[in-house]
Parts: structure tokens; sequence; C-alpha cells
């Protein structure tokens, strides 16, 4: 292709049509983050990775599925499958979410952005939003799947309006590890501007507290300490919300509204140190 | 109304720098030339009249409204392209622009619409489906302006539009933009610390170093009875200069030739009577329009200020 584009005669046409506002870009902008969290319109590569996990998670949910139809047994419920997953999960927020946001600060996209009408604090919770929203589709899609299958082997009625509560039992948990994953992954991949990094800092924070965890709760010998120590892993604490909620999961005592309030808190607070993230961006 | 207008504009950053100091103009709608050496505050101006830093005091307007406050109606109305490269390699040129397009509030059909006209109207037609990782420099320059058009702005911010380009490029470039601020109907403000390369495109001119105004102008106000007559003898230059000096001219060494303010038809006269009664060997005497830069060379030395003559 020549360097030297001819420039066509037409004239240029002035748009005097709609605008739409602030909201209207932000939406966009969070539409346009779901759609690259599973690689969609891009290319064949960027689809590899969120593809795969997303294979294995259905393929999880189709087991289940399986072995249901033939055993009657259902070897995993709706609200276990987000803890089953949640290791893929985290794989998927570590590809994903240096996607969403460290691309920008690498290319410096950034200031064609913010030189629009969209603010800063619309364009970190538009991405949070995507991610947040790919996150709990990851989750929520599989165990629809779940529903689908075992809906159609029960006996009855009341076997399906069982097996709903249960989906929405499990959508709810979902949503639980979709916030606590997303809102910290987010953060972590705002403040690195290289892929990799980002990723590889996601995996480290996620990973390092399970150990963490695991010595608490061993030194806590099923005491008041084993029944805490589970907060300070994101892989754990929306496990001990559900506890708290449903007491379908460890033992979490007395607890279980501190488990509620961590959640909201280590939400809030990711939120907020993303948003001042991007008050502080240097364009 | 003016389309820019500065009351005192100070910014000084964290740290200490100060990068724009009491700048006070006024701007009329059209091309407009903002020069400095690097380092000046062009860029900082911009992102002032954009509203993405708060000036430390004093006031801007732009199409009449403050940035600082109404910073979301006056992004909505103005386009950007900045200096560094801020594409996405991986991504089609013409999604990115309508994406982009989408983030200034167009509805998704007439974003798509708009970003093939853009890319058309920067000469990018057949190559916008393709990655923009695999443009050129000249290309990725298009899709910068294209991405800044593509919402129909009132004013265009281009800082540094002709970085990186070779000659022919830098031309072409220079060409869109005139074309922009006179058949598009478009205001540019266009940064360069060529000014030689600016000047002839531009209606208007600020000039700024250091942060502080040297002038801000209309072009043809600037070049107006500045012309100068260029005369050189071979020999005896130093008589004739005291010679036009007694008749009233006040004649400025250049290397071996006189300058001389032409103030009318007579001057012509003056001096060719002045060489013949001195019977001086005339080799040259022409006419020279004043560059403007030189007129900013006179007004305050400023050696920082690179210029090149096309």
């Amino acid at each position: 292709m020549s360097e030297r584009s001819v420039i066509h005669d037409i004239g240029y046409q002035r748009y005097t049509g709609i605008r739409l506002g602030r909201g209207y870009a932000a939406r966009s902008l969070f539409e346009h983050g779901v759609r690259v969290a599973f690689g969609l319109g891009r290319s064949a590569k960027a689809k590899i990775f969120p593809w795969i996990v997303i294979g294995l998670v259905t393929s999880l949910a189709l087991i289940v599925v399986a072995v249901k139809a033939q055993t009657g047994e259902m070897i995993l419920t709706y609200q276990q499958l987000p803890s089953t997953a949640s290791v893929l999960v985290m794989v998927f927020l570590a590809v994903v979410a240096p996607e969403l946001v460290s691309r920008d600060l690498r290319n410096q996209t950034l200031p064609l952005y913010f030189s629009r009408p969209l603010a800063r604090s619309d364009y970190a919770l538009a991405k949070l939003a995507a991610l947040a929203t790919a996150v709990w589709l990851l989750m929520a899609g599989p165990q629809l799947l779940m529903f689908l299958g075992s809906a159609f082997t029960a006996e009855n009625a009341s076997g399906v309006a069982a097996e709903a509560r249960g989906m929405l039992g499990g959508w709810v948990v979902a949503t639980l590890y979709a916030l606590v994953f997303s809102s910290l992954a987010v953060l972590i991949a705002s403040i690195a501007s290289r892929r990799a990094f980002a990723a590889g800092a996601i995996v480290v924070v996620f990973m390092i507290t399970s150990p963490v965890v695991g010595l608490l709760a061993a030194l806590g010998e099923g005491g008041a300490l084993s029944q805490i120590a589970p907060m300070f892993s994101p892989f754990s604490l929306p496990e001990g919300v559900r506890s708290w909620l449903y007491g379908t999961s460890f033992d979490v005592g007395p607890y279980g509204p501190v488990y509620g309030l961590v959640t909201l808190l280590s939400i809030t607070v990711c939120t907020l140190l993303l948003l001042l993230r991007y008050r502080k961006v240097s364009l | 109304m003016a389309l820019i207008a500065t009351q005192s504009l100070t910014k000084t950053y964290p740290g200490g720098v100060t990068a724009l100091s009491d700048l006070t103009l006024s701007v009329e709608p059209g091309i407009i030339g903002l020069v400095g050496a690097n380092g000046a505050g062009k860029s900082t101006m911009i992102k002032t009249l954009l509203g993405l830093l708060t000036p430390t005091s004093g006031q801007a307007q732009v199409l009449g409204l403050d940035p600082t406050t109404a910073g979301e109606q006056v992004r909505a109305r103005v386009g950007y392209m900045p200096e560094h490269d801020c594409l996405p390699p991986d991504m089609i040129a013409a999604e990115f622009v309508t994406h982009m397009g989408r983030m200034t509030g167009l509805p998704r059909t007439v974003a798509r619409e708009r970003a093939s006209e853009a890319l058309r109207h920067v000469g990018l037609y057949e190559e916008r489906y393709r990655q923009i990782g695999g443009y050129s420099t000249g290309m990725k320059q298009r899709v910068k302006l294209a991405q800044a058009l593509v919402h129909d702005p009132d004013l265009l911010l281009l800082d540094e539009p002709t970085n990186g380009l070779d000659p022919a490029g830098r031309d072409a470039m220079l060409t869109l933009i005139h074309r922009i601020g006179t058949e598009f109907g478009i205001s540019v403000v266009v940064c360069s610390h060529l000014l030689g390369e600016i000047e002839r495109i531009c209606d208007s001119l600020i000039a700024i170093e250091g942060g502080r105004l040297l002038r801000a102008d209309r072009v043809d106000a600037m070049t107006t009875g500045t012309d100068v007559l260029a005369i050189e003898v071979a020999e005896g230059t130093d008589e004739l200069s005291a010679a036009l000096a007694q008749r009233g001219l006040t004649a400025t060494a250049e290397g071996r030739m006189l300058l001389v303010p032409l103030a009318d038809e007579d001057t012509y006269d003056l001096i060719l009577r002045t060489v013949a009664d001195l019977d001086l060997p005339l080799h040259r005497l022409d006419q020279r329009r004043h560059r403007v830069a030189e007129l900013f060379s006179t007004a305050a030395p400023q050696p920082s200020l690179e210029v090149t003559h096309v």
C-alpha cells in the first residue's frame, strides 16, 4: 500500500445529529470491555486463553449434568461451582484484567479517553463493571447449563422449581466471587502497564494468601482463629459469606456477618483505590 | 466571541516547575499556530484548555466555556491529537476510530459512518480495515487526526502533528490541516516547535517561550509594513549606510547587505539616488518579505526557537 494516500475531494459534512452524553459513553466503554474480555471482535490470538478457561468451566458443568443424568446424584452443587472453578477464574482474571486496563496504559490511549466527555471515574468504573460482568458470566453461564440439564431430568414441576432456586443461590455466590475477584484484579492491573507483569502480579497476590490462610487455620485448631483465617484470602472470603448466607460451606462460627462486612469492605476499598489511581494517572 | 481567551493563566507543577506563567491572550477562530521550543509550555497549554490540567491561577475560556468548570462540555466540542503515540497496535483503524466516536457520544451507526468519513478525509480509505500496528508513522498520524475529527468538533487541538514525518509527509499533513481549517470550517490550534513550517497555514500565531507569551497576533498583522529592501554594493557599504542615515533611512547591516525598511515607493528612488550620488557599483536591490520568524527574533532574542524555512 502506498504511503502517500490520495485525499479524495468529497466535501466534508458537519454533524448536526444527536450527541449522547457521558452516560452513553460509559455504557459503550462497558460494552466494549465485555467484548474485549471474551476476545470478541479481536484477533484469534486474543480469543485463545479466555475461551480455554470458558471451555474448562463449561466442561465442569457438563460433567455434573452427565453424572446427574446417569446416577441422579449431583456431584457439584450450583454454589460449589465457583469455588471449584476459582483457580480457573483467577487465570481468566490474569488474562483479561491486563487486557482491559494495562493495554490502555501501555499504548498511552488514556489521553484520548480523558480528552472526551468521559470522566476518569467513568472509565475506571466501566472497566471494573466489564470485568465483573465477564467473570460473572464465566460462572453463571455454566450454572445455567447445569440447571437446564437438571431441569430436563427432573421428575416434576416442583423438582424444576427446586433446581431454579438452587441456580439462583449459585448466582448469588457467583456474584460475590465476581465482585471480590474483579475489584482486586483490576486494581492490580491498573498499576502495571505491561500485561505480563500485571498477569503475574494478579496470580501472586491471589496465590500468596492461600498458604497464609492455611497456616492460620492450622494454628487455630478449629477455634476462633481458624474460623476467621479464611477472610484473608480472596479465594475463601466469598465462601465465608456463602456459609453465613446459606450455611453450605466451611464453619465460620459466629463470624458470618464479619465475613459479609469484610467482603463489602474489600470491594469498596479496591474500587476507591482504583478511582484514586485514575485520578492520579499522568497523561 | 474569542475562540480561546486566557487571563493571567499560570500553571506550576508540583515540584516547582512553572510551565505557564501569567499568560493573557485572546485569539479569533481560524487556524492558530502555537509555537515555542520544546518545553516552552505548549502541551501544558493544550491540556489546560482541555480541562485535563487545572491552572494554578488565572482563567481560560475555550469556545466561551471555562474548561475547569465545564470540562465535559468543552471536551464534547473539542478534538485532541496528542503528540505521542497513543494508538492500540492490535486494533483495526476503522474500529478504533468508531470506538472513539462512541466515546464522544455518537450513536453506534453514526459513529461507524463518521469513522469511515473521518478516515477518508485524512486519506485512509482502503487501508482502514487493517490493524494499526502495521501502519507507517504517516498513517498512524492520520489515524490520530481522524479520531480527533470523528465527532465533528468545533475546535481541533493538534499537538505536534508533523512529528516523525518525512518532508513529504509533513507537507501532506499541513495541507490537510489547512483544508480542515478552511474547507471544513473547524478551528484548529496547531502546536509546533517549527515556526517556519506552520506559519504559512496559520491565520494567527501564538508564540510562547518558557511559559511566557512572546506574542499573539494575526499573521497578516505581523507581516504588514514589515517589508524591507536589501541593498548590495560591491564596495563602500559603510559610506552608503552613512549617506542613507543622512537622508533619514536607517540601514542595518546584514552580512554584505544593507537592509532598509520599505516605507513607500519613494524609498526605492531615494536609495537609487543615494547610490548614484556616491557612484557605487550596485549589485542588488530587491524587496524581501519579512518572515514571521524574523519578527520574533528581533522582538526578543530567542536562540532556542528552532526555525526552518520551507
